[in-house]
């Protein structure tokens, strides 16, 4: 059967500024992203002939082609599950040229998210979720659904909110050395931490990412394309999407064992087909909407057992020297929320050896897309 | 400005499917009834409601009754920013219940004084994973919804 493995290369990424507002639209926005990761692999914007996006995208591949001015474009497709589908836009790029449907193929994620409408405020659209049995008692946002699994993990597994800290604080150190993250300037302590304004408790502000207007884009070409493009190729070397049996996306409340969620499927698949296993990982850009997709994403793809997730973060775990180097550009919780397109670029930045927090050395990466909701993730790695 | 008469909004209701209708309509005569498979062989519930069994393929369809009994499997206080609505009653309450009859079903709902009372209206020191709770019903803008309260001991 043929294989994914390596044969296809991330070849250009390309990013606009990240900020609470934004004035340019988000269709502009798209375009200027898409138009950066473009020459950042010195591949024509004429040669496109792919598009992948993810749901919860405004601008569709009609627009941002014409407006870039692609050439007739023979396979485009749009994944489900809001951040869950980062990394699978990337995946269906990959299957798409490896099997000969298309050569040059551009993924993009352009929101405003900073300056538009909080999406659990619309009551009458229904979520991808069954509303009617979660909505009417008050359970109302991501963050809320979310904060009912982390009690139970909390207690169910002795994990603390230090172990959310921890998490918390990674990601902030390391935008903390990235000029472009929105929290560049602005250190966290355990104190601002611990007490912060709740949110939906146990869960408190900085458990929350961040609302972003922003946009970002990756090239994905074949891996002997790649060769002759601009910059270092980074491969994708494995891809995996992930829907459990019985699962039910954020209130994953009704299967019999709610705190395993598509991580643990993605992660499956996703080293079935790879060459090396979780502890040859030398970074990680894990999905952070919240803090305790860490410890949740930790466990299921495999870098500690079953309710260690907490414990793994402890010691530095999470940050440069540390046992797995986390979110290094500072992910949701502090470069940006871009529905975790940021992860899929700061990795590429890891493999080609350009991050603001360099792993020195690092050579492969995970890169996952948003636990608790039908996932998808990547393994990238140089050759 | 004109918002600032409009009418309070409302908590939400359910925006019911065909799914799940049946659970309605039996919450509005003070039953708690969870779907199951009307197959003799099988007979599994299941939750969330959907056309046919997983385990067996059968459409053919019942409603169970349950006891009302359960335990607090988690929960969590919602502050805001929330619907006014739920702004106005925040810190409150939402719990997921395991159903002592079936113990991997778990529903949401409220943790209320009594039967009708506010979301915000038990104190949050008794809230507790494992507590035992029971169901009651209480209507909400033309729909019965069920609520939990503390069981007596």
């Amino acid at each position: 059967m043929a294989s994914l493995k390596d044969a296809t290369a991330i070849a250009g990424i390309g990013q606009t500024p990240f900020a609470r507002q934004l004035p340019e639209s988000e269709k502009t926005l798209a375009c200027r992203a898409v138009l950066a990761a473009l020459d950042d692999a010195g591949i024509a914007p004429s040669e496109v002939d792919a598009f992948a996006s993810y749901t919860m995208e405004e601008t569709d591949e009609v627009e941002v082609a014409k407006a870039i001015g692609a050439g007739d474009v023979t396979f485009f497709s749009k994944v489900g599950y809001g951040g869950g589908g980062s990394c699978a836009t990337v995946a269906h790029l990959a299957s798409a040229i490896a099997t000969g449907q298309a050569s040059v193929g551009v993924a993009w994620r352009s929101r405003k998210r900073g300056s538009g409408p909080r999406p659990w405020r619309n009551t009458t659209a229904q979520l991808p979720t069954p509303a009617q049995w979660t909505r009417p008692f008050g359970l109302l946002r991501p963050a809320d659904e979310i904060a009912m699994l982390t009690r139970r993990y909390l207690h169910e597994y002795g994990a603390t909110r230090d172990h959310l800290f921890n998490v918390a604080l990674a990601c902030r150190n390391r935008a903390n050395q990235n000029p472009a993250a929105m929290m560049y300037e602005r250190p966290l302590t355990r104190d601002m931490y611990m007490t912060s304004r709740w949110i939906s408790e146990p869960l408190c502000l900085f458990d929350n990412c961040l609302e972003t207007d922003g946009a970002l884009a990756c090239v994905v070409v074949s891996a002997e394309r790649a060769r002759d493009c601009r910059r270092q190729p980074v491969y994708v070397h494995s891809a995996a999407q992930g829907l459990p049996a019985q699962h039910h996306g954020m209130v994953n409340y009704w299967n019999d064992d709610p705190l395993s969620g598509p991580a643990w499927t993605a992660a499956r698949q996703l080293w079935k087909q790879a060459d090396f296993g979780p502890h040859d990982v030398d970074v990680a850009q894990i999905y952070d909407a919240f803090t305790p997709l860490i410890p949740l994403s930790l466990e299921g793809y495999g870098f500690c057992d079953r309710g260690e997730g907490g414990a793994f973060t402890e010691g530095g775990a999470l940050e440069i020297g540390g046992r797995l180097p986390l979110n290094t550009g500072g992910g949701g919780l502090s470069e940006a929320y871009v529905h975790g397109f940021n992860l899929i670029n700061e990795g590429v930045k890891q493999l080609r050896g350009t991050s603001t927090a360099q792993v020195p050395g690092a050579t492969t990466c995970l890169v996952t897309a948003g636990e608790g909701v039908p996932t998808s993730a990547l393994l990238l790695r140089t050759q | 400005m004109a918002d600032a008469k409009a009418p309070p909004e409302p908590l939400l209701t359910p925006v019911v499917d065909d799914d799940g209708a049946p659970f309605w309509d039996h919450a509005a005569r003070g039953e708690l009834r969870i779907q199951a498979c009307a197959d003799k062989t099988c007979g599994a519930l299941r939750w969330p409601p959907r056309p046919c069994c997983p385990h067996c393929h059968s459409f053919a369809t019942e409603w169970r009754r349950m006891t009302g009994k359960g335990r607090i499997w988690s929960y969590v206080i919602p502050h805001p920013p929330l619907l006014p609505a739920y702004a106005a009653l925040s810190p409150y309450n939402a719990i997921l219940v395991e159903l002592t009859d079936a113990p991997k079903i778990r529903l949401v709902g409220n943790l209320v004084a009594r039967a009708g009372a506010p979301p915000n209206s038990v104190p949050q020191e008794r809230l507790r994973i494992g507590a035992r709770v029971q169901v009651v019903f209480a209507e909400r803008g033309g729909i019965v919804l069920p609520q939990w309260v503390l069981e007596r001991s």
